[in-house]
């Protein structure tokens, strides 16, 4: 047996490639309308994999004249089927979804990699698995939405125009699609244009699942195209995902409309570190608070609270944690950090970290190698931030944490909440009675305790202030999609 | 029962070096209870984490041999006899006799009695240790001078290494300052004439321990009363070893590496069985203390039928293809 690792380490681990063998990708792709592929008739364009920035497949753009007929398509299915159909049945084909999302789970997981840039143990391990979580959960909801709580005879609303970001393109679809059509509306919805291969492939299986024609409309573009689909007269309710700027700019172009609006914008979540957290813990849990998916999160933890007599050792700790983690191909097994998602989202990360630079904080980067082609950025830290500071304040969306520190419970929660947004929190300590207490007068819509970053299809999910409004998931997630839906709770105020 | 608050303890100078040359019970009680606490979702969490790294070709032959070097070939049953201990030996010293390039195990780990035909059957420079479990393993149940004689008749019959349990019974009801004048007796019953030392593992038993919290104060414990190495468990009790507790005794040999310069090694046993899963704890003592902890002074797989699953891999490795149970010897 031969010993080649002599001189180099055996953390670097050779290669461990997922294979691509399983994907079937077709040369182009055109708009997923009324139950099959047609052309579009905007101008074509090629999305790319940012980890080496090779063309994957050519993707149709549509215009108002394709945004019209998959409006139309989708009136029509509304009308015609899916408004007709029980809940059970609604939920007989959620289900039909689900399990064709877990057969297929590898090939969407590589897909997904391939073309968002995200490292495939995430594809594998997060992703896939909570798209499939999310039709379970919502298919059965189906026959049940009057017992959900949300006043009587709740009814759909008709057409959903949903647009989706690039951060977790399936998923993302997942949120906004399970409940839509558990509610009984049908959809048009337009994924990300650096990011629509998943999205393709899951029209196939909705094909395979023979949903009924127009129910599902799947249709590619830019910002133009999402912007002509939410400003459609005949859509009944606008579900955004992505930047505050563009949630702004559709939350006044639907004023007014009877358009029912859901946004879920951008975040600045504060983790706070107390100095009795369990440590190790901490670390994972800042670690997978802003370098999961490259730190393109909208509720990252992107700002570090942390109290001020253990800055220096979290901080010391939180480095040498950083130096393991691996970055690299997304499709191998072993890569912990992969690619930034664009050239542009790339440019914005490193001009943000500039800025940080020139405000007086100190930057510290991880000693990745960098490959020469794709976009890449190693995961780093701002140490020495103050509050004023454009990175303590602004949604970087990249791999980059800004370090705060505070003295008492009270600075604490007074920093966390001194943001434009309010998206999610965490906090850590082994003291229950102290995370209750923070909690409660945290403004943000999840407040994780001793974890970060965990999703559950059961679980609402929202914003405060500029985050957005309108709650995705649970029974929550239902109320968004239904006429009379009258919510007991907070989560709408 | 009340316990002392005031009572001195041994003077171990790891501890005085830390604590205080005051060392009381009551000051080594601050001093454990002090240490942050474990957040045993997170920790679990963190080793699935671990333990989902892929690890092929190169790397994966590297792992197999590295995981020989570092396995005490054990056996621990009251049916040992000369002969099987004899047997044992030979497996250790040749592990593969149809692949002379395989290397040898670390250590052969037997009770006290059968310490001298182990070193008799090794030979002098073999590269091979006897390690013998002491102080009334597996329970721990006896008097101190009884511990303190046991280990000194496996000292005197040529053991390298002395594998201790802790008074398990004594850390629960919070006799901190018991453990710990144990410990420190029994690394004193270790010395050999010459002045040198058994190398001392100190066996948690964490299977017994319950909590992570109490996990890491024992192997703070037992590191300050100066054990050389702290070992999970006695493999007579389930859970043995698991993938969370051994990252959480790594944690804390980081750290205390962190704080005095100092290495302590870390002993996984019992129930560790497959390559599969001790190239699970090869990955987790790389990425949390670092790869230089890969050496038989600083790590250990106490274990029986792992060694013949490594050897099935590696020869699948050389070959290319799958053998069998009747391609690798029993002992």
């Amino acid at each position: 047996m031969t010993m080649e690792a002599s001189n180099t380490r055996w953390l670097d681990y050779a290669p461990a490639p997922e294979s691509t063998s399983i994907l079937h990708l077709k040369k182009s792709y055109g708009l997923f309308i009324d139950g099959d592929f047609v052309a579009g008739s905007g101008r074509s364009f090629t999305t790319i994999s940012p980890a080496d920035e090779h063309s994957i497949a050519e993707i149709a753009s549509a215009d108002a004249g394709d945004v019209d007929r998959a409006v139309a398509a989708a009136r029509k299915a509304y009308n015609s089927t899916w408004s007709k159909l029980g809940g059970a049945d609604r939920g007989k084909y959620l289900y039909r979804i689900a399990r064709l999302v877990q057969e297929r789970a590898r090939e969407l997981a590589v897909a997904e990699s391939l073309d968002n840039g995200k490292p495939i143990k995430e594809s594998r391990d997060v992703d896939v698995p909570l798209v499939a979580a999310w039709f379970f959960y919502y298919a059965g909801w189906a026959d049940k939405l009057e017992h959900a709580g949300l006043g009587p005879n709740p009814r759909a609303l008709g057409v959903a125009a949903q647009v989706i970001p690039w951060n977790f393109p399936l998923l993302m679809l997942a949120w906004k699609i399970a409940p839509a059509l558990a509610a009984g509306n049908t959809v048009v919805i337009k994924p990300a244009e650096t990011t629509p291969l998943s999205a393709l492939i899951f029209a196939e299986i909705l094909q395979q699942a023979d949903l009924p024609n127009g129910v599902v409309n799947i249709i590619t573009g830019a910002g133009e195209t999402g912007s002509l689909l939410v400003n459609h007269p005949d859509v009944n309710k606008v579900a955004f995902t992505g930047s505050t700027a563009v949630g702004r700019a559709i939350a006044k172009s639907t004023a007014g409309t009877g358009k029912k609006l859901t946004l879920e914008l951008g975040g600045k979540a504060a983790n706070i570190v107390f100095d009795d957290a369990p440590i190790d813990q901490a670390i994972e849990g800042i670690v997978n608070g802003i370098f999961f998916n490259q730190g393109h999160v909208c509720c990252a933890g992107s700002r570090l609270l942390v109290q001020e007599n253990i800055e220096t050792e979290v901080v010391d700790r939180l480095k040498e944690r950083l130096v393991t983690l691996r970055m690299g191909d997304p499709l191998d097994k072993n890569t912990d950090i992969g690619a930034i998602n664009s050239r542009a989202q790339l440019d914005r990360i490193r001009a943000l970290s500039d800025i940080g630079e020139e405000e007086g904080a100190t930057r510290w980067s991880a000693p990745c190698e960098i490959p020469a082609k794709g976009f890449w950025f190693a995961p780093t830290i701002f140490t020495g931030v103050e509050t004023s500071h454009r990175i303590a304040r602004e949604e970087i969306f990249g791999p980059v944490l800004s370090v705060l520190t505070f003295r008492t419970p009270a600075e604490a929660i007074a920093k966390a909440n001194n943001t434009p947004y309010g998206l999610s929190a965490g906090i850590w300590s082994d003291k229950g009675s102290k995370v209750l207490a923070v909690a409660d007068k945290l403004r943000a819509g999840v407040i994780w305790a001793n974890t970060f970053n965990k999703f559950d299809p059961s679980s609402p999910f929202g914003g405060y202030k500029e985050s957005g409004y309108g709650r995705e998931g649970g029974r929550h997630g239902l109320a968004a999609y239904l006429t009379n839906a009258v919510l007991q709770s907070g989560a709408n105020k | 029962m009340t316990i002392e608050q005031a009572v001195a303890l041994a003077p171990a100078s790891r501890a005085i070096d830390l604590i205080g040359g005051d060392l009381t019970e009551k000051s080594l009680r601050l001093h454990l209870e002090g240490l942050p606490g474990v957040d045993a979702v997170g920790l679990e969490a963190r080793a699935a984490g671990l333990g989902t790294r892929s690890i092929k070709t190169t790397s994966k032959a590297w792992a197999l041999d590295t995981i020989i070097r570092l396995i005490d070939l054990t056996t621990l049953e009251g049916a040992d006899t000369p002969g099987k201990v004899q047997s044992l030996v030979a497996k250790a010293m040749t592990p593969d006799p149809s692949d002379l390039t395989t290397p040898r195990v670390a250590a052969v780990c037997v009770y006290g009695d059968m310490v001298p035909y182990a070193v008799k059957a090794l030979g002098p420079n073999s590269g091979v240790n006897v390690a013998a479990v002491a102080t009334a393993f597996p329970s721990g149940r006896a008097s101190l001078p009884v511990k303190l004689a046991d280990t000194r008749d496996a000292v005197a019959a040529g053991a390298d290494e002395i594998d201790m349990v802790i008074d398990r019974g004594a850390f629960l009801s919070g006799r901190y300052g018991m453990v710990f004048d144990q410990i420190v007796a029994v690394k004193e019953a270790c010395r050999r004439d010459d002045g040198t030392y058994a190398h001392l593992k100190v066996i948690l038993e964490t299977g017994e321990l319950n909590t992570y919290d109490n996990v890491r104060r024992a192997s703070w414990l037992a590191i300050l009363a100066g054990g050389d190495f702290i070992k999970t468990s006695t493999g007579k009790v389930a859970p043995a070893a698991t993938l969370p507790v051994t990252l959480l005794m790594l944690q804390v040999v980081r750290d205390w590496h962190r704080l005095t310069g100092e290495r302590i090694g870390v002993k996984p046993a019992g129930g560790i069985r497959s390559s599969k899963d001790a190239i699970k704890y090869l990955v987790t003592v790389a990425e949390t203390v670092g790869e230089e902890w890969l050496d038989p002074r600083l790590f250990r797989f106490g274990a029986s039928s792992l060694l013949n699953d490594v050897l099935l891999q590696r020869q699948k490795m050389t070959t290319g293809r799958y053998s069998g149970p009747d391609y690798v010897t029993i002992d």
